[in-house]
């Protein structure tokens, strides 16, 4: 048993009793990384030796000073959220080099709690898309079968925590991209409501939708997690300056009135059998508990999908205007290489006729091939793709057909959400309709990679916080997640019912085959 | 209900876009924006009449701080990611964007 596998809990207890320290944690933490990523490829960054020199300052604290509720507890951070003077690329060709001059708020929070980031892990491009395979660095692979996807967006922190080479880790989530990933790699994952955490440092996707939060092993653990990384931000308009409760503190196994709801209309097509057993189960289980079953409809969750790619991908290709080889990261510029080469094809005139200004003959369309060209090799496929998707929905003629209608359908989602909580406290659901895919099998049809996240998008359109908690495993031995969607602000019921649950069934304490071959 | 999306189409958001495409991405981008916004647009059969819709879910207006002199990042700091910058001086560097 490596020190490697224990909980950020028994790490941080056992530094308070000096079984061991810091420095042995992430020691131990490191040779599981050195061992297992050559098959898992969970980072797209390993930073042994700061984090080394960050655990010995951990063990040099007087014991008067006290222990920081985090206090020597390994952690890998997805690579979309800043850290200063550690490369951060959000797995793009476009940020290969980038190293932030600024910590995002949930690093420096999570360092000043005393936590010990050991790297920075591989994620789809931007955080686009649910299988890792998009990132510029190559897919990482599911602990549990490494012939498949370990979901996405935030794949390689998923990997990271089921592999047992961290405790913990920080991933965002826009449309399921912590809880998707969580659920198909059996770790817990969640997405607070919106506002809780703050963005500031988070590299923008979706901004009316990205969130921060964390994936570990226990539900103890992301509550000890959210409680570091919550609370309001100077920093960050949108973060909220509702209190952040005491979330270990929620966690009284004691779930016994507790109304769970289950929109059973939505469950009854497309999700896989082994999905709906394990579903189905745990159902049963909280039950069991003392938690009461209540139907409950969600009339347009079906058009989660189509609203959620239209209002992410119009945000994206805003947010994303701002790579354009200027300020930061690559360049792609040979106009000024005096080649008399022409690179490209001919332009149509309806290219010509959007240039500023004027004809190719111009001064200013060197700027304009240097954006141009910057952005065609910086970027991949799917970022292309709904950077495209996502400028046509918001330009002249289809604004309103489009990004308008979905605003409003996004409108009746929250409603629905809003009549359920009238009659349950959470809305219980499948993480993902299926467990984890094959590499390779979704990536040439974006249409079905887009429907993995069914059940997740909803939650972020509506702001709700939802976790996800493992459930069982599928007969092939892959593992199934549990998804629970709260109130505004209301994780702490979440945290509860999750938590208890975990205690009920303990199927967090299997491991992944692949953390004990050749040991 | 807008006509299928076309090449046409494709090379006019490209060029919003500021993304150079290749021959074969236009024609691979074609057929899939077309086959999500058609996916998409079932969203167009809702009633929707009278509905406000959500640009955010925050309720709250956005607060207000005392606009106190603050320090921010330093130059040479932010300098160190530029491709090309004229440091000393404190300037990005761009291609020429003014005739001779």
């Amino acid at each position: 048993m490596t020190l490697a596998a224990l909980t950020a809990r028994e790490i941080r207890d056992g530094i308070g009793r000096r079984a061991f320290s810091a420095v042995e944690v992430c020691r131990a933490a490191l040779a599981e990384v050195d061992r297992l990523e050559p098959r898992l490829h969970a980072f797209n960054t390993i930073v042994a030796d700061r984090a080394l020199e960050r655990a010995a300052a951990i063990d040099r604290r007087p014991p008067s000073a006290g222990l920081p509720p985090l206090a020597g507890v390994p952690i890998a951070v997805k690579d979309n959220i800043c850290t200063r003077g550690i490369r951060t690329t959000a797995s793009s060709r476009i940020l290969d080099t980038f190293v932030p001059p600024y910590d995002a708020t949930v690093a420096a929070r999570l360092e000043a709690a005393g936590a010990v980031i050991i790297g920075k892990t591989n994620c789809d491009e931007f955080a686009m898309g649910s299988s890792t395979e998009n990132s510029a660095f190559g897919p990482s692979r599911n602990p549990w079968a490494l012939d498949r996807i370990p979901g996405g967006s935030s794949g390689g922190s998923a990997v990271a925590v089921a592999a047992r080479m961290a405790p913990i880790a920080l991933g965002s989530d826009t449309g399921g991209s912590i809880r998707q990933p969580a659920a198909l790699c059996g770790v817990v994952g969640l997405k607070p409501t919106y506002g809780r955490v703050s963005r500031y440092g988070l590299i923008a996707f979706a901004s009316s939708l990205d969130q921060v939060g964390p994936i570990s092993r226990t539900v103890y653990d992301t509550a000890a997690v959210l409680a570091a990384i919550a609370g309001a931000d100077p920093a960050d308009s949108t973060s909220s300056a509702q209190p952040v409760p005491d979330f270990t503190a929620a966690l009284t196994n004691d779930i016994g009135g507790v109304r769970v709801g289950v929109p059973q209309a939505i469950l009854d097509h497309g999700v896989d059998e082994g999905v709906t057993r394990a579903f189905e189960a745990a159902l049963e289980r909280l039950e069991a508990r003392g938690a009461s079953l209540v139907d409950i409809d969600l009339p347009h969750a079906g058009y989660g999908i189509p609203v959620y790619y239209l209002v992410a991908t119009a945000e994206a290709s805003s947010n994303l205007a701002r790579y354009d080889g200027v300020r930061y990261g690559l360049r792609v510029d040979d106009s000024a290489e005096g080649t008399g080469q022409p690179l490209r094809a001919p332009r149509s005139p309806a290219e010509q006729s959007m240039d500023e200004p004027g004809s190719s003959g111009d001064p200013g369309s060197d700027l304009l091939r240097m954006y141009e060209r910057t952005r065609e090799a910086g970027f991949g496929a799917e970022v292309k793709r709904r950077i495209m998707l996502g400028t046509y929905v918001l330009s002249a003629g289809y604004y309103e057909a489009y990004y308008l209608k979905a605003q409003r359908v996004r409108t009746l989602i929250r409603g629905d959400f809003e009549r359920a909580f009238e009659v349950a406290d959470v809305v219980a659901t499948p993480t993902s309709p299926t467990a984890a895919f094959r590499l390779g099998d979704r990536i040439h049809d974006p249409l079905q990679m887009y429907l993995a996240d069914v059940f997740t998008v909803t939650a972020p359109l509506a702001g709700l916080p939802a976790i996800s908690v493992p459930c069982g495993f599928t007969p092939d031995r892959l593992p199934v997640g549990l998804q629970l969607t709260g109130r505004l602000f209301d994780e702490e019921t979440l945290l509860r019912v999750a938590d208890a649950y975990e205690r009920e069934t303990g199927w967090w304490k299997a491991w992944p085959p692949v953390v004990d071959a050749d040991r | 209900m807008p006509e299928r999306l076309t090449k046409v189409d494709v090379e006019r958001i490209a060029a919003l876009a500021r993304l150079e495409l290749g021959e074969a991405e236009k024609d691979l981008y074609t057929r899939q924006l077309a086959a999500i916004l058609e996916f998409a647009a079932q969203i167009r059969a809702l009633d929707t009449e009278g509905v406000e819709p959500t640009t955010h879910v925050l309720t709250r207006q956005a607060p207000e701080r005392t606009d106190d002199p603050r320090s921010s990042l330093e130059r040479a700091d932010v300098f160190a990611n530029a491709p090309e910058a004229a440091r000393e001086a404190g300037f990005f560097t761009v291609p020429k964007v003014i005739g001779s």
